[in-house]
């Protein structure tokens, strides 16, 4: 017999190394520690009910344990094989209690579709792919569904470009189907560059062939016999995976000519970025693809008229397609019963950040965002506040508290002044300065900008010199007008969807953090100390003993002696010339004294 | 290997794969073979997955364990990498967190040889659709 006790750092802050300790003691008392093993596990992503005790073999799941409840469950479940009722999860629904996990709807906050196979099945083996139901959504469009049939499914089923602008994919490809032509394109965008966000790898490192399978239905529905993957070339072990899946599904007639004897012909090729953020954007990827700059062009034309090679192309995310396959198999009412009214299916998300369980998770649309952080993410790293969470990088923006509880899906994200994107997701605690965040992403704007269009290639740069004005203590008032004006004209005139959304992170963190600001302007202050030259720093005179140490660690001679003796000391106390000084921190680490703190 | 002919003969040869599978995953017998999966997207082998998988590969040998390696994508579990799932015939499979070589004897001679539990298992917290 085993228990399990959660030592995820809610639970741990909730006593359950106590909990262990205590499970420990009475067991060996009773001389059970021979037959039953105490076991530390990492979070259970339930936090909100720790700490949890598992019982094994049994699955007994036991919520919000306190120390004292220990002799309790050793002496009634351990012992006498009868469960402690009143420590079982109870159901919010039904309000009654449930012992098994496996059996806890609410526990389980993550619904796998688009990683159902990542972790599970070996990607370099497309045998173990068909065991889990690989190709069937393609054998069932060849032999049983008409193209048409395909889009309608797919229109109905509710699923939304997984990208980021949530586009709906059926309706797309509706749009790409009509224009038959001898020659038409299925594009996988490959293309993932936001900051932090990985899912688009992971899928294609995990799961390869459901991104073949998806891309073949796709050319069926549309019309096309080509399948072009636009991948960028520093994800080389994606690359890999999906070479060897597409070599694997040619070999068992799965991809190539008359696919499983329907006369349907179809062969995937890969084409390699070098990284460029705005190749993310259709048109620029189109053009990177065809040899030219990779820079956006005007839509329309869309790319579903006038795509790769002029030719009619249709363009997905690796996310859309690897929805795609299970939505054919298991039908498009079934996909609509997940997520929320508008917004179908699940989302991906790479939690990175100040968060405890970093990790790649899929949500239903409509989960929340407290859910996310504070269960199935553990919470914030030591105990401290959370403060914001930047989603849709570099298009997108931060949220704050106030968000916590809106069900996320694209509109609700929209309305809250960020977006979807692709999925990453960062989260800030009090030790993050807005300012300096909204910085960053304009800093990376800026840089991936591929220059074509006045707004973006100018007015970025000019909201970016404004906020270096701001971070180095001369900032005014009317700069922080400014900002929202170059940010209103950057948006209503850029060319394309990077430009359009570039000032995103600046505006939502006016919206949500104005008092920050306004901190950095007027009191020239940075409350979470990132902004360098708006900290202070300084000897306290009393507790100075005049040792001279700092003065020797400084590298810009900024510390001299005065003429104060401090009451008990021998030494005249020290002080640092502020203009000289740059912050390094060299002196303050090197006293013993405590004597020097940043203001 | 023959081409795939027709959808009937891909849910043929899904079902003969599943039972392969099944035999591994479900089989009752002690003596049957103990399944490994190890994350191997690019973050696992960054974090030193490829390291474990040989050691762990070498270890089973010198315990003679009969034990099926395979590699497989991320399991999501970022902060924990490198992850490994454990099967072992009759028990629920566990994964592993934070699994160096040491760690990796462990999971070895104590759970997998004696159904000791070791410590640092992450409970899987989501429902695959299959």
């Amino acid at each position: 017999m085993h228990v399990l006790c959660c030592g995820g750092t809610g639970c741990h802050a909730s006593a359950s190394a106590q909990i262990i300790e205590n499970f420990k003691r009475i067991l060996a008392e009773k001389g059970l520690q021979d037959e039953v093993q105490v076991i530390q596990t990492g979070c259970f992503g339930f936090c909100e009910k720790g700490p949890i005790v598992k019982i094994m073999p049994d699955n007994t799941f036991y919520t919000q344990v306190k120390p004292e409840d220990v002799e309790k469950i050793v002496n009634e479940h351990i012992i006498k094989g009868r469960k402690v009722t009143d420590l079982l999860y109870m159901d919010p629904e039904n309000q009654e209690h449930v012992s098994d996990s496996k059996h806890m709807g609410f526990y389980r906050k993550q619904l796998r579709i688009a990683l159902r196979n990542c972790g599970f099945v070996n990607p370099e083996n497309i045998d173990e792919c068909i065991a889990r139901g690989g190709y069937e959504g393609l054998g069932k469009c060849l032999t049983e569904m008409t193209p048409q049939q395909v889009i309608d499914e797919v229109t109905k089923s509710g699923l939304r470009g997984r990208g980021g602008a949530g586009f709906p994919t059926g309706v797309k490809w509706g749009l790409c189907a009509k224009n038959k032509c001898d020659e038409m394109y299925v594009i996988c965008n490959a293309d993932e560059g936001d900051p932090g966000a990985f899912m688009d790898r992971s899928i294609m490192e995990g799961d390869p062939h459901s991104i073949v399978e998806a891309m073949a239905i796709c050319g069926y529905a549309i019309g096309a016999t080509h399948g072009l993957v636009y991948i960028r070339a520093e994800y080389p072990l994606a690359i890999h995976r999906l070479q060897v899946a597409i070599a694997q599904a040619r070999e068992y007639g799965l991809l190539g000519e008359d696919i499983m004897g329907t006369g349907f012909n179809f062969d995937i090729e890969l084409r390699y970025g070098a990284g460029a953020f705005v190749c993310g954007e259709e048109t620029a990827l189109i053009h990177s693809m065809e040899g030219k700059r990779g820079e956006p062009t005007l839509k329309p034309p869309f790319p579903a008229v006038s795509g790769y090679m002029a030719k009619p192309s249709n363009v997905n995310n690796v996310e859309t397609f690897a929805n795609v396959p299970i939505i054919i198999t298991k039908g498009a009412d079934w996909f609509q019963t997940i997520g929320s009214e508008k917004s179908k299916g699940t989302k991906v998300f790479a939690l990175a950040g100040q968060i405890n369980n970093v990790g790649l998770i899929e949500v239903p649309m409509g989960t929340t965002l407290r859910d996310i952080i504070f269960e199935i993410g553990g919470g914030i790293k030591g105990g401290r506040q959370f403060k914001a969470v930047q989603t849709g990088g570099p298009s997108g923006g931060c949220l704050t508290t106030k968000h916590l509880d809106t069900p996320i899906d694209y509109d609700s994200l929209v309305a809250a002044g960020s977006m979807m994107g692709s999925g990453g997701m960062v989260v800030m605690d009090e030790t993050s300065c807005m300012v300096a965040i909204a910085k960053f992403y304009l800093e990376f704007t800026c840089e991936e900008s591929c220059g074509k269009c006045s707004p973006c290639r100018v007015g970025n740069k000019r909201m970016l010199e404004i906020l270096e004005k701001i971070t180095d203590g001369r900032g005014t008032m009317e700069d922080l007008q400014e900002l929202r004006n170059l940010a209103a004209v950057i948006k209503d005139t850029a060319l394309c969807g990077l430009g359009q959304t570039s000032p995103n992170p600046v505006l939502s963190t006016l919206d949500n953090f104005w008092d920050e600001y306004v901190e950095h302007v007027v009191d020239k202050k940075c409350r979470a100390g990132v902004c360098k030259k708006l900290m202070r720093y300084e000897i306290d005179r009393e507790k100075c003993i005049g040792c001279g140490k700092c003065a020797k660690n400084c590298p810009a001679e900024a510390i001299s002696k005065t003429n104060y003796i401090a009451e008990g000391h021998k030494l005249p106390s020290m002080e640092i010339d502020p203009a000289k000084c740059i912050k390094c921190g060299a002196c303050m680490s090197g006293c013993k004294f405590n004597a020097i703190s940043v203001k | 290997m023959a081409k795939v002919k027709s959808l009937a003969e891909l849910k043929a040869m899904r079902e003969k794969l599943q039972t392969g599978l099944d035999l591994r995953e479900k089989s009752n017998d002690p003596d049957s073979l103990v399944q490994i999966k190890v994350a191997m997207a690019t973050c696992g082998i960054a974090a030193g997955a490829k390291q474990v998988m040989e050691h762990l590969m070498e270890k089973a040998d010198e315990l003679k364990l009969a034990v099926v390696f395979t590699q497989t994508g991320c399991m999501g579990y970022c902060h924990a990498e490198p992850t490994i799932e454990v099967r072992v015939p009759g028990r629920d499979p566990l994964v592993f967190g934070h699994v160096d070589n040491k760690r990796a004897d462990e999971i070895l001679t104590k759970y997998v040889m004696n159904n000791e539990m070791v410590e640092g298992i992450i409970p899987v917290n989501y429902e695959t659709i299959g």
